[in-house]
């Protein structure tokens, strides 16, 4: 069912434009056993509760309800000390087997919290996440340093391996959440989270920033693309990759625009001058399935209305607009378009 | 009850019988004042623990200053300490309904009130350090001046209550009002203490 | 409606020489001058009631905006800017400008009442704070007008409110609110916490004073050591976006966790300072018309009690999804459980009341029927948030939006319509109209459910809060549409209870002392009480002096009524202890309101306002203190000294 899901998430992603059409940020569909543990608890609390809800307040509806008189009748002031008794017992024992009930609750709790720091960690991927207004920056660490490589807001992770994410902030308080795969974790400017998951099924699933974070925190969203170990291994392989000048002219002539105009003022591409820090870095971008934190599909009608007008997209951004010449903007999109 | 009950088959109150104002608990000021301090006595409390959890957010104490100068922080203490004796003389003297004596003691206060606004002036040049030069001075700051608006308004009720007495109009329960800034001059002398002691000493100590 | 003397009431009614005496006390102040000078508590209590009752109107207001807004996705209706700030004014108008003060004016009209004496505590002072809370609501709405209004939430999370992110004078706004509406209610705090211990009519011991009264009691107690920290916070925040204190700066020592628990252990506390009153409310109902007194008097104490305990514990189940060491985080869901328990003693409490009693169904009693179903349904909800790992998929996500207005409406919204049925006929002398009133009932019933029970599914589904708008793809829009038709019915439900309240006020029948028959001391004076809640302070035997024949035993006599007097007694027996004046009507609290209100505000645009601002509020408080020789005189003529 879920493979069919994510099957039909990438065929409309395929097709629409502004909507992204990956319906998968579910937290009742879990995809790894950090979820599927949180799963259990929230079935083992929605039965509790339904039964409390429907003893708690059908006993004080039929109270106020079964024998309704129509005028307002003498006070009853005599209660026997026998029938104070039968209540006071009857109320003792609905508040001893409520006590025992949440004490059941808080047992769940710590065997559930057990459960999730159980997850096993060897040979886990290491990727340090950075919160930035408004866009996820990943780093993929290694013991190499050759190795490590930057992206943005679309993440890959091997089915099966467990993940260690770093989570920092640089900016203001932003929280990570994949409600498939885990619950959430803040991500707060000066302190270092971590937080671990694993994929076990493949899926596209999508995350969104859930600690409110400025103008644009809903449209904070990331892409965690859980792969076939092998299949993850050459998106690894190539992310590494830089990517050469192009041939094509028009393209060559958008690196140009690209390098000595304002782009390179906040964006890197790897094996380019452009080392910018304060934006996504666009080695790869053409082989992302979104821009703008999983706010537009990338298509280069989208691209250029995004590099045009940022703040018509996402109001309040930091990316300032860019009114180029269409024979500029022709060449960049030309020459984004080869930065797969 | 029963001295003021009318008459043993009803149960009436003449309240003509009892007095008009009162000293202590039984005064709606003593609950008034008292129920101030709680107050303020959290809010010092929390300025205390927030220096505190700044402490566990950095490795040196304090970062990157000297701790504060010892000597107008102790004399202030000393003057603080002392100025409960006239003080306590002018709650005694409001109990008494002494008119001169309360008259007395509460100049006395205010001399002592003069004297520690004078060096908790020279304190704040003592601190090795600015409000905005770090948290930890900035902790120090906030402490040390919630404290100094206390001394400020608690001089200045004093000093309003003195001069009332000189002044006039007076009535009976004006003596409770002395009674009850007393306690109230207390609380802002007690309150000093554990700030005395984290301003001054936690850092050398720590 | 006519009330048949019921055998065992008072009898004191009958006696026409001491009606006589029912004329209102004189120096009661008349006119625009009388409004602006009065210190009768139930004028004062009344005018709180009322700007409540508006800002929770605005507020709501609000809240529709946003629910137009979200009804459908990628909606273009409000941006985002905008709609940050008017997410953030409803939240902090919610709670800081109408949830805790309405609770508090409640008992500033009501506690004097039922505890039998003329006027509250230091009325000069509720006069300030009632000034002093007015003007800070007033501030913040014009910088909403004006587009400048706080725009970083009702919880103001720094670095985002703090001076690098948070641009402009925006987040001085709310912290000034925050220091004007938390001065205002400690200073009610030590009003009606001296009014309960020293006020009360003589025989009033401490097992007599009703529910209603302990659960204020209690909110002050819990409102005294809470609030300092939303002060101490608040005035941290100001100070480092205005003179360049580093309290939030990491990077010079800071945390943004420091600004988290100075605010959460302030607002925890602070939802149970809103839930405990609504809770006072109920027991002040349900025996009235279960015709019974409440069962387990000593157990709905202590579990008053045990609440404001334990909600001082409970403050880091706001923080499970920060970087706190995970060791800590399940005690805090131990106690966050462990506080069903009291909740849950009262609810059995009520529901053998009204099993073992014989309930006549009104308007009141309806609210207290919706306050069942959608407190408990929303206390299980809290069951489930307060569980660290399931709290971290609901944590700020719509589930919590769902569960927090479950509680807040549900705990604290329906008892205050509850109790707005019942003590209207009270405080304006006629009664409601019943058919209004259950209309108002089901449609605000009916329309809560609609709007808030879809979100527990959104915030499943992936929905988090505080979000403008949302991708058409999540297919989120269906629940959000629904959810946006459930408020325009909740809307048309209490526009219908204004309507009911406008007409009952012309229209609505005669109602007499006592139309509900209850059994509390409010319902002895006459509707409404005349100033100084006439000349006669009871002398009480019994826990329901209006029910148990004999329980008004006696009066207070020879107390003065020019200026009146009000009879101060012993703490736990209530012993006549000594008598006070009351004082007389004084302008003095609006100026010194005025004066702080100018240093509160200029304090946003430079700190010399502390220094200078602070000259007139001196000068206005010291003439505020300053007897004159009259009345010097006049309370040497009534003076004996102890």
């Amino acid at each position: 069912m879920s493979r069919a899901r994510s099957i039909a998430a990438v065929v409309a992603l395929a097709s629409s434009s502004r909507a992204l059409a990956v319906p998968l940020q579910d937290a009742l569909d879990p995809a790894g056993p950090q979820a599927q543990h949180l799963v259990a608890l929230w079935d083992l609390m929605l039965a509790m509760s339904t039964v409390v809800f429907v003893l708690l307040v059908g006993a004080a509806w039929i109270a106020v309800l079964r024998r309704t008189r129509r005028e307002i009748e003498t006070p009853d002031l005599a209660h026997s000390e026998q029938e104070h008794r039968r209540l006071t017992r009857i109320v003792s024992a609905a508040v001893i087997v409520s006590a025992l009930g949440l004490a059941a609750l808080v047992i769940a709790t710590i065997a559930t919290d057990r459960a999730l720091a159980g997850l096993p960690l060897q040979d886990a991927l290491h990727i340090e996440l950075t919160g930035h207004q408004w866009w996820w920056e990943a780093s993929y660490d290694n013991a190499d340093p050759s190795k490590v490589f930057t992206t943005a807001n679309e993440i890959h992770i091997p089915v099966g391996r467990p993940v260690i994410f770093s989570l920092k902030a640089d900016d203001v308080i932003h929280s990570l959440w994949v409600p498939n795969l885990h619950g959430k974790k803040d991500l707060i400017p000066g302190r270092v989270a971590t937080h671990t998951i694993r994929a076990d099924r493949p899926g596209i699933y999508r995350g969104q920033c859930a600690e409110f974070c400025g103008y644009q925190h809903a449209w904070m969203g990331l892409l965690v693309v859980a792969d076939p170990p092998d299949q993850y291994a050459k998106w690894e392989a190539h992310q590494r990759e830089t990517v050469s000048t192009p041939s094509d002219p028009t393209a060559a002539a958008g690196q140009h625009v690209f390098e000595s105009g304002t782009c390179a003022m906040c964006h890197a591409v790897q094996g380019t001058t452009a080392n910018g820090r304060h934006g996504p870095d666009l080695t790869h971008v053409a082989s992302r399935m979104t821009l703008a934190a999983v706010t537009l599909d990338n298509t280069p009608a989208n691209l250029a209305a995004w590099i045009e007008d940022p703040a018509r997209i996402k109001p309040g951004t930091n990316m300032p607009g860019n009114n180029l010449p269409p024979a500029d903007m022709g060449a960049l999109l030309a020459y984004l378009a080869t930065l797969k | 009850m029963s001295e003021v009950v009318l008459d043993p088959g009803s149960r009436d109150v003449d309240a003509r019988a009892l007095p008009s104002y009162a000293f202590g608990t039984s005064s709606l000021m003593w609950w008034g004042t008292v129920g101030v301090a709680a107050i303020e006595g959290t809010a010092f409390a929390l300025a205390i623990i927030m220096y505190f959890y700044v402490r566990t957010r950095v490795q040196t104490w304090p970062p990157s200053a000297d701790p504060p100068e010892l000597i107008w922080g102790t004399v202030n203490t000393l003057i603080l300490l002392a100025s409960l004796i006239p003080n306590q003389l002018a709650k005694k003297a409001g109990e008494r309904q002494d008119l001169r004596g309360v008259r007395i003691w509460l100049c006395v206060c205010l001399l002592f009130a003069i004297a520690f606004i004078v060096v908790r002036g020279f304190e704040y040049t003592a601190l090795n350090v600015k409000w905005d030069t770090n948290a930890y001075g900035s902790a120090v700051w906030f402490l040390l001046s919630l404290h100094t608006t206390h001394l400020v308004t608690d001089t200045f009720d004093s000093a309003v209550l003195a001069a009332l007495f000189f002044t006039g109009p007076l009535e009976g329960k004006r003596y409770a009002d002395v009674s009850e800034n007393a306690l109230y001059w207390y609380f802002v002398v007690g309150a000093w203490l554990p700030i005395y002691v984290v301003l001054y000493w936690a850092p050398r100590w720590m | 409606m006519s009330t048949p003397a019921l055998p065992g009431s008072s009898d004191v009614f009958a006696d026409p020489a001491r009606d006589a005496r029912d004329a209102p006390l004189p120096e009661e102040s008349v006119g625009l001058w009388g409004f602006l000078t009065t210190i009768d508590h139930k004028r004062i209590g009344l005018r709180f009631i009322v700007t409540a009752f508006g800002f929770f109107v605005l507020a709501g207001i609000l809240a529709l905006l946003m629910r137009l807004q979200l009804a459908v996705p990628e909606n273009g209706l409000i941006g985002p800017d905008r709609y940050n700030q008017i997410f953030t004014t409803h939240g902090t108008t919610m709670m800081f400008i109408f949830a805790v003060p309405i609770m508090a004016a409640l008992g500033v009209y009501l506690v004097p009442l039922m505890l039998g004496t003329r006027n509250i505590a230091f009325p000069r002072m509720i006069a300030y704070a009632y000034w002093l809370y007015l003007f800070g609501g007033l501030m913040l709405y014009t910088a909403f007008v004006l587009d400048v209004g706080p725009d970083a939430g009702w919880f103001s999370y720094v670095p985002l409110a703090g001076p690098q992110y948070g641009v402009g004078k925006r987040s001085d706004f709310w912290a000034q609110l925050i220091t004007f509406t938390e001065v205002s209610g400690l200073l009610v705090t030590v009003s009606i916490i001296t009014t309960v211990f020293k006020l009360r009519a003589p025989g009033m011991t401490i097992e007599r004073i009703p529910l209603f009264v302990w659960a204020q009691l209690v909110t002050m107690f819990m409102t005294m050591f809470a609030m300092p920290a939303v002060m101490v916070a608040s005035t941290a925040l100001i100070l480092d976006r205005l003179v360049g204190t580093h309290f939030f700066n990491y990077a010079e020592g800071g945390d943004a966790l420091l600004w988290q628990h100075l605010f959460w252990f302030f607002g925890h506390p602070e939802v149970y300072m809103i839930f405990v009153p609504g809770l006072g409310v109920v027991s002040a109902i349900v025996p009235v018309f279960a015709r019974r007194p409440q069962f387990g008097y000593p157990a709905m104490v202590v579990s008053l009690i045990a609440t404001a305990f334990l909600s001082f514990g409970l403050w880091v189940h706001h923080m499970f999804a920060t970087a706190l060491p995970d060791v800590g985080k399940v005690l805090f869901t131990a106690a966050s459980m462990a506080i069903a328990i009291p909740t849950a003693v009262q609810l059995f409490c009520w529901t053998v009341t009204l099993w073992t009693g014989k309930t006549v169904l009104r308007t009141p009693l309806w609210f207290v029927l919706g306050f069942f179903f959608i407190l408990v349904l929303g206390g299980l909800t809290g069951i489930m948030v307060s569980s660290v790992p399931l709290d971290l998929q609901l944590h700020d996500t719509y589930f919590v939006v769902a569960h927090l207005h479950y509680v807040l409406i549900g705990g604290a919204v329906f008892p205050l319509f509850a109790g707005f049925h019942y003590w209207f006929p009270k405080v304006t002398g006629r009664m409601m109209d019943e058919q209004l009133g259950r209309w108002t009932f089901w449609l605000m019933f009916i329309g809560f459910n609609v709007a808030f029970f879809p979100m527990h599914i959104l915030g499943l589904e992936g929905m988090p809060r505080r979000v403008y708008t949302y991708s058409a793809a999540m297919g989120w829009g269906a629940l959000n549409m629904t959810a946006t038709v459930g408020a325009i019915v909740l809307g048309f439900g209490i526009l219908l209870f204004a309507v009911n309240v406008a007409r009952s006020l012309r229209y609505g029948a005669l109602a007499g002392a006592n139309p509900w028959q209850a059994d509390t001391l409010e319902w002895w004076y006459s509707s409404p009480p005349a100033f100084g809640n006439t000349h006669r302070i009871p002398v009480i035997t019994s826990r329901t002096p209006l029910w148990t024949p004999g329980g008004i035993a006696g009066e207070v006599r020879g107390l003065s009524r020019s200026p009146p007097e009000t009879l101060v007694t012993s703490g736990l027996e209530a012993h006549p202890d000594h008598r006070v004046a009351m004082p007389t009507p004084t302008i003095w609290p609006l100026i010194s309101a005025i004066a702080t209100t100018v240093l509160f505000i200029g304090s946003i645009f430079t700190p010399w306002a502390v220094v200078w601002g602070s000259i007139p509020v001196a000068i206005a408080l010291t003439i505020w203190f300053w007897p004159t020789r009259a009345e010097a005189r006049r309370h040497r003529a009534l003076e004996k000294s102890p």
